[in-house]
């Protein structure tokens, strides 16, 4: 009877909870939605300079506004790369695709704290342009 | 006036109205867009389905199983090395996007869970064991086992940071 009544507290719990979330995550599908249709995939590379201290830093923006399955970046980046990009830029690219989320930023925010947000999507900016860097030196040492 | 409507209304009402709005806008500019973004949602909805499941899942059995205590003594405050440990091991493990985490992530955070571990959580949901064969084809074994390698090493400095940073602006 105990265990009853603790299974149904907890799910009711879980549903209010859930409920609560529910607007936040439709909200960004439909962001995510629009983003993924609205830009064409050729004007990415466009945006890359060949210059190689800016384009890190570029790719790190662009990675950090566009989001969605890490395959896309993957795919993105191996097409950036066929174009010219430097591997530094599109690792800062796919790096800040997975660990930076400006279209999320908004839920992020109302889910986990503004502060939160912020702070843990600027600290992920710079991080995805160190590790970046750190694993094309490492590359050409091994 | 407006100011006392809008605070009664939900920050999660409000984002949910812009976006809607914004697609007025794309319907009002382009119909075929505001049609394909809105295939695209149904398609993203559709693929989250089964994360939904598994995120309310474990959202339950935390409820059912662990209260704010024994929450606070996995990863809260006084938790360390366990605590770092669980973080990363769960974001690498646990699948799906990252915003469907953020559920699971508030209530924790309700319940006395670090905001470092939050963080090297989010980290590691970068790192996608099954997604690790894709990064291999397209840039190399070395590169995928070095950047993960350091994607990994990184998420707890990111959580070190970001709670640095956070208790220097709470002060």
């Amino acid at each position: 009877m105990e265990r009853d009544s603790a299974m149904k507290n907890a799910f009711v719990k879980t549903f209010n909870n859930f409920k609560q979330s529910f607007p936040i995550i439709i909200g960004i599908l439909l962001l995510l939605g629009l983003a993924i249709t609205a830009v064409p995939k050729e004007f990415y590379a466009a945006i890359f300079t060949g210059n190689k201290f800016i384009d890190p830093a570029l790719g790190a923006l662009l990675g950090s506004v566009l989001a969605g399955n890490p395959l896309t970046s993957y795919v993105l980046g191996g097409e950036f790369l066929k174009q010219g990009v430097s591997l530094l830029a599109v690792t800062a690219f796919i790096l800040a695709w997975v660990t930076v989320g400006m279209i999320q930023l908004p839920a992020e925010s109302l889910m986990l704290g503004k502060r939160f947000a912020i702070v843990r999507n600027a600290v992920s900016f710079l991080m995805a342009i160190a590790i970046a860097v750190l694993t094309i030196v490492t590359l050409s040492i091994i | 006036m407006i100011n006392k409507v809008l605070e009664k209304i939900s920050g999660k009402w409000i984002f949910l109205a812009v976006i809607a709005a914004a697609y007025l806008v794309a319907v009002a500019v382009d119909i075929n867009l505001a049609k394909s973004a809105l295939w695209e949602f149904v398609f993203l909805f559709e693929k989250i389905i089964p994360v939904l499941a598994l995120v309310f899942a474990l959202m339950f059995l935390f409820n059912l199983f662990l209260d704010s205590q024994k929450i606070i003594k996995l990863v809260g405050e006084s938790a360390g090395v366990k605590g770092w440990f669980i973080a990363v091991a769960g974001g690498i493990l646990l699948s799906g996007p990252i915003y469907m985490w953020y559920p699971l992530l508030s209530d924790l955070k309700e319940k006395g869970m670090r905001d470092g571990f939050m963080a090297a959580f989010l980290y590691n949901r970068a790192v996608k064991i099954p997604m690790l064969p894709l990064m291999v084809y397209y840039f190399g074994l070395k590169f995928t086992v070095i950047l993960t390698f350091y994607m990994i090493l990184f998420s707890i400095i990111n959580g070190v940071f970001v709670e640095k940073l956070l208790r220097l602006k709470s002060k």
